[in-house]
């Protein structure tokens, strides 16, 4: 089977009308409410059996000896190497952002990786530890994970996190209102962190293990991208399911679509249980199928996550000594 | 079991077995999908999984997942479930027997010795489990305000290459597990037979998924990457042919294991601890007293 399930019919002519009103953050988009749900409700829905067989038939692509090494070095570049725990403390944050300098400590080649993720009150200590490399700076913020608190902490949260120096802000969206089919204000809170954000690059989390079906990860990544969002992102990795292959490729196919009628570049994130190189591998495999060259960048794609990297490394050892790594030659974080 | 696979006396066909690897708790054909042909009881030739380099590299990470719930088990735990196993290979002591016969080629009396042997073995090593500690501890007098001891934790993931006897893979494997190791052992077409068979009584005696993994194999394909393999801590060359083993030893430095190797091991015997006390690392700690 070529092509997919949700490529179907191209983005019906509404779209740049749709982004003219509501990608603007314009101040009536409150009253457009009824418009933007009949776009959406208009998109072309995912036959979810032929994406799933797609998805589950790229999996299957082998990759091997020097495009192996290639991928398992690109996938490196890409990691937002993530902790997001009420635990983490001064010293683990300093761990964390030495080990996105210099992921393999045996091998100077090796990374660095694109971002460490950590919570708002963590982005100076992060930013001074980083500094002078080019790994940067991501906050996940708007009360996350749950999403669950008045906009004005929300922005306030983001604000923090912006004047502490955070490069990216990941926010999440208002589940509870999409799931009510309150599309126009999810897209009025995702624009109202975009403006807070300036300068920042803002990342949009669906919580695609919330959505229930592939047809509203479609219509949420659209909200998320006419809202301003330089990257859709998968999951906050605090619920399961977290990324699956299918939700991805739902995301990567909504993410090119958006591209042929905008021409705005809209990155993806996956997040959340992709914990082996071979889990990477396949993620980026799809890219590649799915989305233009560009993509395979960390400027356009990034994976959130902790405990991959230390697989991509074990895996990248076998490929340049020949013999098999072992989880004790990196350390855990 | 062990029987001819032909037509008996009311027109059935007898079953007969496939013999597979033990990966995690189940019993898998090789990821190559090879097989190679032993000759079993009674002559018949049987069909034995190959094991390839990537399912040494499953059985080792399966193995590493369970080391800490494995090491984790008090040693009187720990004594319970190889005394399990020695129950278990009792009660398939016949079957044990034809394999030991077609596989060693002694006599009928001493198959059956060797088996209730290999029982007594198993027995004898559950009983030190709880001991070993006695062994390999030690409270240490120091010049300071500090009460100092020492005692023995499990080494880690390590892999044994099987003897081509039953009493020899019962040697070199019950010792690992009972210092509180994760075992992945490569037994070589010799062997191969009792070895499969072996797994099938582990499966049956409480060992968790993944601490026990028995691969069937030839070992001069399989030697180096068991021995390069870094996520592999120590290793039994004894069942190793010797011609291999200089080469393994090499490959066990460059990654740093502890190695355990015995010239021409005499298996009848009673082994002693060495390898016990060869698979655990002495833990020291410093605690402040009088402060």
């Amino acid at each position: 089977m070529t092509g997919s399930a949700a490529q179907g019919s191209p983005s019906p002519p509404a779209v740049p009308e749709a982004s003219a009103a509501f990608g603007g953050h314009a101040p009536g988009v409150r009253e457009g409410g009824e418009s933007l749900a009949g776009f959406l409700r208009g998109l072309p829905g995912v036959d979810q059996t032929g994406l799933e067989s797609r998805a589950a038939a790229l999996a299957t692509r082998s990759v091997k000896a020097g495009s192996k090494i290639r991928a398992l070095e690109l996938a490196i570049s890409m990691v937002d190497l993530t902790t997001l725990e009420g635990s983490d403390t001064p010293g683990k944050v300093r761990a964390l952002c030495a080990k996105a300098m210099l992921p393999d400590a045996a091998d100077p080649a090796v990374g660095p990786v694109a971002a460490v993720c950590v919570y708002p009150d963590r982005v100076s200590l992060a930013k001074a530890e980083l500094s002078g490399s080019p790994v940067l700076v991501a906050a996940v913020a708007t009360a996350f994970p749950s999403g669950r608190s008045q906009l004005a902490v929300k922005l306030a949260d983001v604000e923090a996190a912006v004047t502490a120096g955070a490069d990216e802000v990941d926010m999440v969206i208002d589940r509870a209102a999409f799931l009510a089919g309150e599309y126009a204000h999810v897209l009025f809170e995702i624009g109202e962190v975009k403006k807070a954000c300036g300068g920042a690059h803002l990342k949009v989390i669906l919580e695609t293990g919330e959505l229930a079906t592939y047809d509203n990860v479609k219509r949420a990544s659209w909200i998320a991208m006419l809202g301003g969002a330089d990257f859709i992102k998968t999951s906050t990795g605090k619920v399961a399911p977290a990324s699956t292959l299918p939700v991805a490729l739902v995301m990567m196919e909504a993410v090119r679509e958006y591209h042929r009628e905008t021409g705005r570049l809209v990155g993806v994130k996956v997040a959340g249980g992709i914990r082996t190189a071979k889990d990477a591998i396949r993620y980026l495999v799809l890219v590649n199928e799915t989305l233009p060259a560009q993509w395979m960048d960390r400027s356009l794609f990034r994976f959130g996550a902790s405990s991959l990297l230390n697989d991509l490394l074990i895996q990248r050892y076998k490929q340049t000594h020949g013999a098999y790594g072992g989880p004790d030659d990196f350390s855990l974080e | 079991m062990g029987s001819k696979p032909t037509s008996s006396g009311n027109g059935r066909l007898s079953v007969a077995k496939t013999r597979k690897l033990y990966i995690d708790g189940a019993f898998v054909r090789s990821e190559s999908g090879r097989s190679f042909v032993e000759t079993g009881p009674g002559g018949v030739a049987v069909n034995v999984a190959w094991a390839s380099r990537k399912d040494v590299r499953d059985a080792v990470s399966a193995a590493r997942r369970r080391l800490p719930a494995w090491s984790a088990l008090t040693a009187y735990n720990r004594g319970q479930i190889l005394y399990r196993l020695a129950e278990m290979i009792e009660s398939r002591s016949g079957e044990f027997a034809e394999l030991v016969l077609a596989q060693e080629g002694c006599g009928e009396a001493a198959a059956r010795a060797e088996v209730e042997a290999a029982v007594d073995r198993w027995v004898w090593y559950a009983g030190w489990t709880d001991k070993i500690g006695h062994l390999a501890a030690s409270v240490n007098p120091v010049a300071g305000p500090y009460f100092n001891f020492s005692l023995p934790e499990p080494t880690g993931v390590v892999a044994v290459f099987a003897p081509a006897s039953l009493l020899g893979i019962t040697s070199v494997l019950a010792p690992v597990m009972a210092a509180g190791n994760v075992a992945v052992m490569v037994a070589g077409e010799r062997g191969s037979l009792v070895a499969a068979s072996l797994a099938e009584a582990v499966a049956t005696s409480d060992f968790p998924a993944g601490s026990v993994n028995i691969l069937t194999g030839r070992q001069p394909e399989l030697a180096g990457t068991v021995s390069t393999h870094r996520g592999i801590d120590g290793l039994d060359l004894s069942g190793l042919l010797p011609e291999l083993r200089a080469e393994a030893e090499s490959g066990a430095a460059g990654s740093v294991k502890r190695v355990f190797s015995e010239g021409a091991p005499d298996w009848t015997g009673l082994p002693g601890v060495s390898r016990v006390l060869s698979f655990v690392e002495v833990k020291t700690v410093w605690h402040p007293i009088g402060i």
